[in-house]
């Protein structure tokens, strides 16, 4: 088989504390093909931004990131700034979720996208960078782009801004997109529309992509593999499919019955009871035995192992004996 | 951003004639007879020289009639005759004010060029102990006496190491060049005096660098605290995601952010400025329009220290006016904000 | 039952991402030091002002050996062109300037909240009235309104602290009128107003104690203000006359004596560390009203 495109291996993120440091993300695996989009699913604080920020390289000084992240064969993790400026931008680009807040405010769109440009080929001339600038424009469907481009990003709507920095993230063709709740902020009719463009880069030029979300519909409609992340672990991991047809863990079908669908006639939204453990707090069993209805004692004494269960693996101590792919919200 | 503009514009005419009224009033409470100044102490005993210099003066009359010609005068341009110099106020301000104006301009590149410098060290290594020299640096300079730092400078470049010439703008033995802007730095260009445009460069050195570093502190407080802003800002991540080096994401974007709010305090720093130049005129004998209210403050000179007076509100409003306009124009949001 | 209805599970979308990361980190570090400082040295000075008549070797205004020496050990910062000690003029200075500034903040920040507040409280005609006359004083560059007021009531320290509170009092109205302004808008304004509190109790028990932290502040950092400009004032002839030992009269007695470099230092040092103290101090007291602004 192929070698993957991002191989990450035993990843831990510690952010330090007054009474030392702690793990925000511990010991994560996670690989992404050519061409593949993989979802990281979890809620806030679940370390899946830091990890991919881990990936860029782009997290504050004083955080300390260990374990292995292979990137087309080459090891990110420690490697100097010279060399990850030459991958940012160019191999590996990075979608952010507040389109909002990730266009400088001063510089006009035009300038944004010819800097990304410019930043990873100094030889081209004004005009080439202008036209390849209009034509990310163009790809990512920015009506009358020529007239866009002097504009600054206040004059462009949530939908449009998140287009542009979309363009911009696509502008030296990368390898790897990683994008962060990329439609979070967007309104729905909107979001639909970003998706679309995701799918068309997807297909037309092959990037690969890690879709950070909270949104398990993002997921089923674009992704190929899942992760579940939960308080900076895996929780479970497989082929999308399987994993949404029958959830190994808990925390999965947790996710899984608090998303509405149509065809759910109940009159209730169901939610996971209580919150993540606060990173100064983690319980020393698995992280999700407080909120979990399933969990024994053996679940608050010790965490489990990822282990092996079909197309997937599972971090669950129970894995083997629940059946939750029956679980809806009418039986809760 | 333009209404407030325009609002600012609005108000001004009637802050001027405050500033007028409240500096002819200030003049009429005065304790000291300003006829000492004009003919002397032994001559107040006779009433026939002090009637003629009453008369000559505009001191005869009530409180009213004099505001109305004086503000009658002030239309019209005339501030008044100086008792000291005995020229119209007006034109000794004229002469004096391109050699403030040099050293004004040159401490503010020294102060704001610095500052932003401090500012931005500073803020890229927070809580470093680059960090807490180049803060203690800034609030250094706000905290030193620009007197007393004036004295110590002069001592310290011109008397211990000889490195700059003393007080004045220009050597004493140079010939001048002919004034045509009165800068002097322009004046010996013009004139292609190259040694006098070095002469001149080297005077200016120690005053602009001891008031410059006298408003560092306030633009490296305003410009740090800005950038720290702006630095914690997605945009400022999805720079470094394009691949752009750390200084290009510190100047490009970061203090092309942080630099708008900022501009606010150039108003400021301007009442720093002039707060600055009247001492720092006095060490170093600079001829200016500071040196010149000192020399009317001391000797009772009313015309001129309220015509100094009234020019300097007017600068500062216009200090001010042009700081909202430079804000308006910075930022793209505001442009069109109308 | 496994799942039951509560808050949904959620994620919030979080702007500034690098932000919260970069603030959860942020340490704390030395960052008492600049304080302690500051207290030692203010807190020695009023020490030095209140006791040194009792144990000052030299008269401050008086022989005290040869003139214009250089430091020694009988005179560690040697003496004027009068022959006065340098070191214990020096520290008299502390009995000029220290209350001087005191006196000035506290009648300027006096009326200032008191106009300030009547202005924010009842609007309308008052403050219109005592806004523009705050608008006016501010329109003046300080030093030049300071140098006409002094001038025009004659040299000396009273006069010199005259001008000061003029000049200042319009920075504290401002201030305290935004306070009141913003406090006048909480919900526990409006019930007290409903409750029937009459305004004078409004005013005094509900609104102006929330009003405070931000002039103590400003107080605390104006302290170096107004001793540099007071002894800018001193400096240039129209504050303190000799023989007075305040610091501003005496760095222009350096400055007449210009080789002797003494004369100068012990004044200009002691400017120095009072208005470092007072901005050291400032800041720690903001970072106690206002934990957010912590490292601003």
């Amino acid at each position: 088989m192929e070698a993957p495109l991002l191989d990450i291996k035993g990843l831990t993120v510690s952010i330090p504390f007054r009474d030392g440091e702690r793990a925000a993300v511990s010991n994560v695996d996670l690989s992404v093909r050519r061409g593949e989009v993989v979802g990281l699913v979890g809620e806030s604080g679940s370390g899946k931004s830091l990890s991919m920020l881990a990936v860029m390289g782009l997290l504050p000084r004083h955080v300390s990131v260990s374990g292995s992240i292979r990137f087309d064969g080459i090891e990110l993790c420690g490697a100097p700034e010279r060399r990850m400026r030459a991958l940012r931008g160019r191999r590996i680009a990075m979608v952010f979720q507040d389109p909002m807040t990730a266009l400088n405010p001063v510089k006009t769109i035009g300038a944004q996208i010819a800097e990304m440009i410019r930043l990873h080929n100094p030889r081209l001339s004004g005009a080439e960078v202008r036209e390849r600038a209009l034509g990310l424009l163009e790809a990512v469907a920015i009506p009358a782009p020529e007239r866009r481009f002097d504009q600054y990003p206040h004059e462009f709507s949530g939908g449009m801004r998140q287009r542009v920095v979309i363009a911009i993230a696509i502008a030296n063709d990368p390898d790897l997109l990683i994008a962060d709740e990329p439609t979070t902020a967007l309104d729905v009719t909107i979001q639909a529309q970003i998706m679309e463009i995701f799918a068309r880069l997807r297909e037309e030029r092959g990037i690969a992509v890690v879709l950070i979300t909270h949104d398990l519909g993002l997921v089923a409609g674009l992704a190929d593999r899942m992760n579940v992340l939960y308080a900076g672990r895996i929780a479970e991991r497989g082929p999308v499919g399987p994993v949404f047809a029958a959830p190994r863990h808990p925390y999965t079908a947790g996710l899984l019955a608090a998303v509405p669908s149509i065809d759910d006639v109940a009159d209730r939204l169901y939610a996971i009871p209580g919150a993540p453990p606060a990173l100064q707090n983690r319980p020393p069993g698995c992280a999700f035995a407080p909120r979990c209805g399933f969990s024994v004692p053996l679940c608050h004494a010790s965490e489990p192992a990822l282990a092996r269960f079909g197309e997937g693996v599972v971090a669950c101590h129970r894995a083997a004996e629940l059946s939750l792919s029956t679980l809806s919200a009418k039986e809760a | 951003m333009l209404k407030v503009v325009v609002r600012r514009l609005l108000v001004m005419p009637f802050l001027l004639l405050g500033i007028v009224t409240a500096t002819f009033l200030l003049a009429q409470f005065t304790k000291g007879n300003p006829l000492i100044s004009i003919i002397g102490a032994r001559n107040l005993g006779n009433a026939e020289i002090v009637a003629a210099a009453k008369a000559r003066w505009g001191l005869d009359g009530s409180v009213p009639e004099r505001y109305a010609i004086y503000v009658w005068n002030l239309a019209h341009g005339d501030l008044g005759t100086s008792f000291r110099t005995r020229q119209p106020v007006l034109t000794d301000l004229a002469q004096r004010l391109p050699a403030t104006l040099e050293l004004v301009i040159a401490a503010m590149l020294v102060g704001t060029l610095g500052g932003i410098g401090l500012a931005i060290v500073s803020a890229e290594f927070k809580d470093s102990a680059a960090d807490h020299l180049a803060r203690l640096v800034a609030l250094m300079g706000s905290c030193l006496p620009v007197f007393w730092l004036g004295l110590i400078a002069l001592f310290l470049f011109t008397v211990q190491t000889r490195l700059l010439p003393g007080p004045g703008r220009l050597d004493i033995r140079a010939v001048a060049p002919p004034p045509v802007t009165g800068f002097m730095l322009v004046d010996t260009l013009l004139a292609g005096d190259g040694a006098g445009f070095v002469d001149a460069l080297r005077h200016l050195v120690l005053p602009a660098a001891v008031l410059g570093w006298s408003v560092m502190g306030i633009v490296t407080r305003m410009v740090r605290a800005s950038m720290l802003d702006v630095m914690g800002q997605d945009y400022i991540t999805m720079a470094r995601a394009k691949g752009a080096g750390r200084l290009r994401v510190l100047v490009h974007h970061a203090l092309a952010n942080a630099l708008i709010p900022a501009l606010t305090i150039l108003g400021f720093t301007f009442a720093y400025l002039i707060t600055g130049s009247v001492l720092v005129e006095t060490i170093f004998s600079w001829p200016g329009i500071g040196s010149y209210a000192v020399d009317a403050a001391r000797s009772l000179d009313y015309p001129a220290i309220t015509g100094v007076t009234i020019i300097g509100g007017l600068g500062f409003l216009l200090a001010n006016l042009m700081t909202d306009i430079a804000y308006a124009a910075a930022d793209p949001r505001m442009r069109d904000a109308g | 039952m496994l799942f039951g209805p509560t808050l949904p599970a959620i994620e919030r979308p979080r702007p500034r991402l690098a932000a919260g990361i970069g603030r959860a980190f942020r340490r704390l570090g030395w960052s008492h030091l600049p304080a302690i400082f500051a207290i030692a040295v203010l807190a020695g000075l009023v020490i030095v002002a209140l006791t040194i008549p009792w144990w000052t070797p030299y008269d401050p205004i008086g022989l005290a050996g040869r003139r214009l020496q250089p430091p020694s050990a009988a005179h560690w910062l040697g003496t004027d062109a009068l022959g006065r000690d340098v070191l214990v003029r020096t520290l008299y200075g502390a009995r000029y300037s220290l209350p001087i500034a005191a006196g000035v903040l506290v009648a300027a920040v006096g009326i200032g909240v008191a106009a300030g507040a009547l202005a924010g409280f009842l609007g309308g005609l008052a403050d219109n009235v005592l806004m523009r006359l705050a608008d006016i004083t501010l329109a003046f560059p300080p030093v030049l309104l300071a140098m006409a007021i002094a001038a025009s009531l004659g040299p000396g320290l009273v006069n010199t602290a005259l001008a000061l509170i003029i000049v200042w009092w319009p920075i504290y109205a401002r201030l305290m009128r935004a306070q009141v302004l913003n406090v006048k808008k909480l919900d526990h304004v409006d019930a007290a107003i409903v409750g029937g509190v009459r305004p004078a109790r409004l005013l005094f028990r509900h609104i102006m104690p929330l009003c405070w932290s931000p002039i103590f502040v400003n107080t605390t950092m104006d302290v170096g203000q107004v001793i540099l400009l007071a002894a800018g004032l001193s400096f240039i002839g129209l504050g303190a006359q000799p023989p007075t030992p305040e610091w501003g009269q005496m760095i222009a007695e350096g400055a007449s004596n210009f080789y002797n470099w003494w004369i100068a230092l012990g004044p200009g040092v002691a400017i120095f560390l009072v208005s470092l103290s007072a901005n050291f101090l400032g800041d720690a007291l903001r970072d106690l009203a206002d934990p957010q602004s912590r490292g601003r």
